[in-house]
């Protein structure tokens, strides 16, 4: 081999302009997403999985009205038109926990931390990108079901309309709670450093305190507790009907949930700038 | 330039590396050389901001490396060439580190093409052999055409062509006027690659020289004295000021006392002499002795005390468990020096 063979720049870089930042490390972790089969497997999963459990699910609530002296009896709750979610809850937690958790499964994280070492910048980076990506998706996925749902249930000559304030709210609502899932993964993931922790913690705190609450507790207690556990609270951000004294308006349901989310993503934020790499 | 004052790092009892203040210069290939675990790897985390020292700093171009605007066009490093996710492409694997810096999509074909990747570019980076994981490694530690390079064991598990590649690689980028920095366990591979050294045991600092001053240091003659009268001769060799320790054969190697010394003395005594041959400790023997796990070699060379010079008299005690004076004792032979100084 001769030296010519290891002359190490080919074109010399131009100088370097301003600073390694934030529009940067947004590039960097939309490459990252798009990049790996796993993360677009996983999208496609949800988007499939969860539309067709939502369609399954109002096929077989319009097709089942509940009737009261052969007069139908139905509630109108736009969460009918949504029921994949709950599935959808769970995949959607995969990919949050993927987000950050996988960097250091693999090692990647020394190889990114190399080359922007401002920590706050690359988890901010890695959130947004997430954030911006399951809410396009969970959005997709809750006006599917939605016109999905609306055709089942208008057959049966029940009306669900986007014009209605509180059943848009709803929709809307049922792609904001999976975006919120997914930063309650993402966070913990971080917080964790590891996958398996970053998908079983958050499926705990969703599902399995939940059935707890319900199961567990003697139910003069359980009609105070259920409505702040995580998916009780997130649950109403796409629901119509709130029962009084017993579930949290939409908006207060919201604001619940978000605490354990953004508690989430600040124990992660701790744990991803504070630590060792 | 890389500097480091007092850097320590200790994980709770363990101290990983103990007050390490060097300065690694532009322009040369500087060899980090160390046995496994002695703190080469925690100290180039520390370099990157990866790990946090306990205590000390250390920066690259009188900056913390957290501190630089544009970290890639200073600094590449290749600390672990399985830390990509191999689940993508090798040009995605780039791209995503170009733009964090913001660095033009071509300059990813361009090292792509230096490493000689091209042709597997668009190939998912788990199928990729040792050595094309290296280079990809590579690849991306040059990306920002930095002025400091940081390699950390590159040579391990590699063939010899790549092994080739490698060293004169670093060699060229160090002709360029970089800043060279490339640790290894292998006495043998820094002999080959590096100008400069930094010796690292148990993560104390034992010498910082260039590589020939090492060599000169720490390869000290021994010669192996064969004779019927083992231990009359041994006796005169001690008084003499020498060390002598039978060699396991039946012969003697002695330090400290030149050929013609021991066969003169010898002569005088009336001892006959069978075979007198000098014998040069390996450097690589020099080195494990020099950072060997061992009580004995607790000591930081002074500065301006060159590392490897045997200090203190001849010791007539025929115990070698005494209290070693605090120095390192490089390059004695083998076998523990057991000093007979009766007959």
């Amino acid at each position: 081999m001769t030296a010519s063979t290891f002359a190490t720049r080919s074109n010399a870089l131009p100088p370097a302009k301003g600073k390694a930042g934030f529009g940067g490390a947004l590039a960097s972790e939309w490459t990252k997403i798009r990049s790996v089969r796993s993360t677009m497997w996983i999208l496609l999963a949800l988007l499939v999985l969860t539309i067709g459990i939502s369609a399954l699910g109002s096929h077989g609530q319009a097709n089942n009205l509940p009737t009261n002296n052969g007069v139908v009896a139905y509630i109108h709750n736009t969460r009918d038109l949504e029921f994949g979610t709950i599935l959808g809850q769970l995949v959607v937690i995969v990919l949050g926990a993927l987000g950050v958790a996988s960097e250091y499964s693999t090692g990647m994280i020394r190889t990114t931390l190399s080359v922007q070492p401002r920590r706050g910048t690359v988890y901010l980076a890695k959130l947004l990108v997430l954030a911006a990506v399951t809410l396009v998706i969970g959005e997709i996925i809750a006006f599917v079901s939605f016109f999905i749902g609306q055709s089942f249930f208008s057959s049966q000559g029940i009306q669900f309309s986007l014009s209605n304030t509180a059943t848009l709210m709803a929709v809307i609502g049922a792609g904001g709670y999976l975006t919120g899932c997914a930063l309650l993964a993402f966070g913990l993931g971080a917080l964790f450093r590891n996958t398996a922790a970053g998908i079983a913690v958050p499926v705990a705190m969703l599902l399995v305190v939940d059935i707890l609450v319900n199961a567990a507790l003697p139910s003069t207690w359980q009609v105070h507790i259920d409505r702040y556990v995580p998916m009780e609270a997130g649950f109403q951000m796409w629901s119509t009907v709130h029962q009084p004294g017993q579930d949290l308006s939409a908006w207060n349901g919201f604001g619940v949930f978000m605490i354990y989310v953004v508690a989430a993503l600040a124990a992660g934020f701790w744990s991803f700038t504070q630590r060792d790499a | 330039m890389i500097e480091a004052q007092g850097l320590t790092k200790r994980y709770g009892d363990k101290v990983a590396v103990n007050n390490l203040t060097f300065a690694i210069k532009p322009g040369q290939v500087t060899g980090f050389l160390g046995p496994n675990g002695a703190g080469k790897s925690t100290t180039m985390r520390m370099i990157l901001g990866l790990d946090a020292p306990t205590a000390g700093t250390v920066t690259i171009g009188g900056k913390p490396f957290a501190k630089i605007a544009n970290p890639m066009r200073e600094v590449g490093a290749l600390l672990d060439a399985k830390a990509i996710h191999g689940g993508r492409s090798a040009y995605n694997h780039l791209l995503c580190l170009a733009q964090t810096n913001n660095l033009p999509k071509r300059r990813v074909d361009e090292v792509l093409a230096l490493v000689g990747l091209t042709e597997v570019a668009k190939k998912r980076s788990k199928g990729f052999s040792l050595g094309m994981g290296q280079r990809l490694g590579i690849a991306a530690a040059l990306l920002g055409d930095p002025q400091v390079l940081m390699f950390d064991e590159p040579v391990n598990g590699l063939d010899p062509e790549g092994i080739l590649w490698i060293r004169n690689f670093m060699k060229t980028l160090a002709r360029e006027g970089r800043t060279v920095f490339v640790s290894s366990h292998l006495m043998s591979e820094m002999e080959a690659t590096a100008d400069h050294l930094l010796v690292i045991g148990r993560g104390q600092l034992h010498a910082d020289c260039t590589v020939e001053e090492f060599i000169e240091r720490n390869s000290e003659l021994s010669i192996r004295v064969r004779t019927p009268e083992v231990d009359r001769l041994a006796g005169l060799l001690v008084a003499k000021g020498a060390l002598a320790a039978p060699d396991g054969e039946g012969a003697l190697l002695v330090t400290r006392l030149g050929m013609n010394e021991i066969g003169d003395l010898a002569f005088d005594n009336q001892i006959r002499v069978h075979e007198l041959t000098p014998i040069q400790a390996s450097l690589e023997q020099a080195f494990m002795r020099m950072t060997a796990d061992s009580v004995e070699y607790h000591a930081t060379p002074l500065p301006g005390v060159p590392v490897g010079v045997p200090v203190g008299g001849p010791v007539g005690g025929p115990v070698p468990q005494q209290p070693q004076p605090p120095q390192p004792q490089l390059a004695a032979p083998a076998q523990q020096p057991v000093q007979n100084s009766e007959v």
